[in-house]
């Protein structure tokens, strides 16, 4: 007979529906000490941290994606059945934490069932144990120990100390058990788990006469198909302009902060080409690309607050039906959302789209969303074409952001229809409960956005600077010594022969220039038309000078066309990066990059060409 | 009592705001649909659970949101016709 062997666990598995609080719980757990990355070879999120147990043993967690299910339906939904079934190269868990939503139980139970069906060693979470109490919902622990089999325990991941159950359960061994394999269940199977679950229900939960989650009546407002749209439209005014307002001035913080660091390099050091590149190239542009992170986390902050109350998805139900006009649906909502702070977690936050057609739409029409980075740019060129007219400044703002919408819509049309593909995608999405969003993973998940971007600022923008300084310093060989020592430079050059692409649609050389790493990162067009223009001084003051010169020396039809061609134009090469990641396709990033760029240049030529026509009448 | 609300009806054509439970779930020919169905059954749309429709999209009735036990889930009609379901008198 074979004696039974215990263990300490060492490496432990999250399991559990959507929305029943296991990512709060795992930030509880793991805090700080955690990491984000992809599962090998697919593009599904993979969190892992350690926990300390209440006796400080280290253990090592997994956050397995959310599911409703083993039989998936999703990328999410079939790693997790795969880990967890040992199919995948991670190592089997020596324990699976199965968490529930204790509010909910009805749904979870089912999936605590097939779980246990696989034979690993095993723990019951009921998680929001604070709410569930609030509603009036008894659950007896015991009973339910006793009919599942397994160990009960009761969490509420929004306390500091609302996982010290779990973490002192942790601190006794568990029985190594031989797992048992899977296989997929037929109807009739889940029939009878589903019977099971009623059944250890209604032994062991106990639940008020009347419903007391305020959600149903709350959604009978924010749900209404009139007043359903008003609040909705509100929410995003209140968003954008807190992102305008709010961040705008932290942005003239940062700004100041920048211009006070670069003031002090020119009094201590030494003239010379290190002070130039330290002055003009890094501090200069690194510091007017920062100066933005604010706008994009307050974006961020609001999307990720509304999505952790329960209002993105009804958002994304409200505006299913016009989207579909589209060819899109609801799902494709929060992505694009995402894509107005910054089209990188957009495009990865398609991944919550389950119809590839959907989802590869949603990816190319993202960039087309203003993301925060073309703020600057917009806000420069439009205080040159409407000075001191704050008025009309703020309509064409919302014009240029209406018109990446449109055109977005327009693309995304243009694929439904070539594509002849007729038929609807299944929507099945929860609206979960509403509640107020756990201010840990808010910080938490503010923190792992505001580092995609400091990333970028760290490599792609300051590589892109430094080459841009170097171009603009390095004479070129065959100069003259005429002409200003721009024209003179390797850049000049460069600006030069571009001129037979971009004088058709009204851009000089010095915008040629800035356009060249603009390309790769529209956050360095600011400073580029800064380097090129020779215009020296803290960030602050060079967009001042340049909106003067811009304002006075490019003609109307040439500041028009610019603007639009920053709203189509590719003009990240981090973006690029992600939607080959996203989609495993070279094919499908120059296809992006392609039709952006002749959307660009046509709607260009056609601004600059009619406004000539037009003022020179 | 109604005698018409003694007849099951596919979950697409219940009225809003109004109690029903679940009598069946009928078992799509095509592959994708049953997938579809069988996540439905795995969700709580299981015989005897008692559903409502608390909102609609307009127009034409699309997605619904169909409350089931304590959670809210927005389906499209074609997927909720293949749950049958008896008013609740």
């Amino acid at each position: 007979m074979a004696v039974a062997t215990f263990a300490l666990p060492a490496r432990i598995a999250l399991l559990g529906n959507p929305n029943c609080g296991k990512t709060a719980l795992f930030n509880l757990l793991t805090g700080s000490r955690q990491k984000v990355a992809n599962y090998a070879g697919v593009t599904v999120e993979r969190k892992e941290g350690t926990l300390h147990t209440a006796e400080g043993r280290r253990v090592f967690v997994l956050d397995l994606p959310g599911a409703y299910s083993l039989n998936a339906l999703s990328h999410d939904e079939a790693m997790t059945r795969d880990v967890i079934t040992g199919q995948s190269s991670e190592a089997l868990p020596d324990l699976l934490v199965c968490v529930t939503d204790a509010t909910n139980l009805r749904l979870h139970l089912r999936m605590v069932l097939e779980a246990r069906q696989l034979g690993l060693p095993m723990v019951v979470v009921l998680n929001k144990m604070d709410r569930a109490r609030k509603f009036g919902i008894a659950i007896d622990e015991e009973g339910l120990s006793n009919a599942l089999g397994v160990p009960v325990l009761s969490t509420v991941s929004v306390h500091a100390h609302g996982a010290d159950a779990l973490r002192a359960f942790l601190d006794r061994p568990v029985e190594a058990t031989i797992p048992v394999p899977w296989s997929a269940p037929k109807l009739e199977q889940v029939l009878a788990t589903q019977q099971e679950a009623q059944r250890i229900y209604q032994q062991t939960v106990t639940e008020p006469a009347v419903d007391k989650d305020p959600s149903d009546r709350i959604d009978r407002v924010l749900m209404h198909p009139f007043w359903g749209f008003v609040i909705l439209a509100l929410v995003l005014f209140t968003t954008f302009v807190a992102v305008f307002t709010l961040g705008g001035r932290l942005t003239d913080f940062i700004e100041t902060g920048t211009g006070a660091l670069g003031g002090l390099l020119m009094d201590h050091m030494a003239e010379g080409p290190l002070r130039g590149l330290l002055v003009e190239g890094v501090i200069g542009g690194v510091g007017s690309v920062l100066a933005f992170l604010p706008q994009i986390l307050i974006l961020f902050l609001f999307i990720l607050a509304l999505e952790a109350s329960g209002y993105l998805p009804r958002a994304a139900f409200l505006l299913d039906r016009p989207m579909s006009k589209a060819g899109l649906s609801g799902r494709s909502f929060i992505p694009l959302l995402s894509s107005f702070a910054c089209a990188i977690p957009g495009i990865m936050a398609t991944r919550t789209i389950v119809n590839w057609r959907d989802r590869l739409t949603t990816i190319l029409i993202a960039p087309l969303m203003a993301c925060s980075a073309r703020i600057p740019v917009y806000t420069l060129l439009i205080a040159a074409l409407f000075p001191d007219q704050p008025v009309s400044g703020a309509l064409v703002m919302v014009g240029l952001y209406t018109l990446g919408i449109v055109a977005a819509m327009a693309v995304a049309w243009v694929i439904k229809r070539s594509s002849g593909d007729r038929s609807r995608s299944p929507l099945l999405m929860e609206l979960p409960a509403y509640q107020w969003p756990d201010l840990r993973s808010l910080v938490i998940g503010l923190y792992e956005r505001a580092m995609i971007f400091i990333r970028r600022v760290g490599t792609v923008i300051l590589a892109l600077t430094i080459v841009m300084w170097a171009l603009c310093t390095i004479p070129s060989p065959r100069s003259t010594t005429e002409g200003t020592p721009i024209a003179r430079s390797l850049a000049g050059e460069v600006g030069h022969a571009l001129q037979h692409v971009f004088a058709p649609i009204g851009f000089n050389a010095e915008i040629s220039i800035a356009l060249v790493p603009g390309m790769a990162a529209r956050e360095v067009v600011v400073s580029s038309l800064g380097t090129v223009y020779a215009i020296n001084g803290d960030p602050g003051d060079v967009e001042n000078r340049l909106r003067e010169r811009i304002a006075t020396e490019w003609s109307l039809a040439t500041k028009l066309s610019l603007l639009l061609w920053l709203v189509f134009a590719p003009q990240c090469l981090s973006t690029f990066v992600a939607v080959k990641r996203e989609t495993g396709s070279w094919r499908t990033m120059w296809i992006m990059g392609g039709y952006l760029f002749g959307l660009a240049y046509l709607a260009s030529l056609i601004t600059y060409q009619l406004t000539t026509a037009i003022t020179s009448l | 009592m109604n005698g018409s609300s003694a007849h099951p009806v596919p979950l697409d054509q219940l009225p809003e705001e109004c109690w029903a439970s679940v009598v069946d779930v009928l078992v799509p020919i095509n592959n994708r649909d049953r997938g579809l169905v069988l996540r439905l059954v795995e969700l709580g749309f299981v015989p005897g659970e008692r559903v409502c429709v608390v909102a609609v999209g307009r127009p034409g009735r699309e997605p619904l949101a169909v409350r089931v036990g304590h959670t809210t889930f927005a389906l499209r009609r074609h997927e909720a016709s293949f749950i049958r379901v008896i008013l609740q008198p």
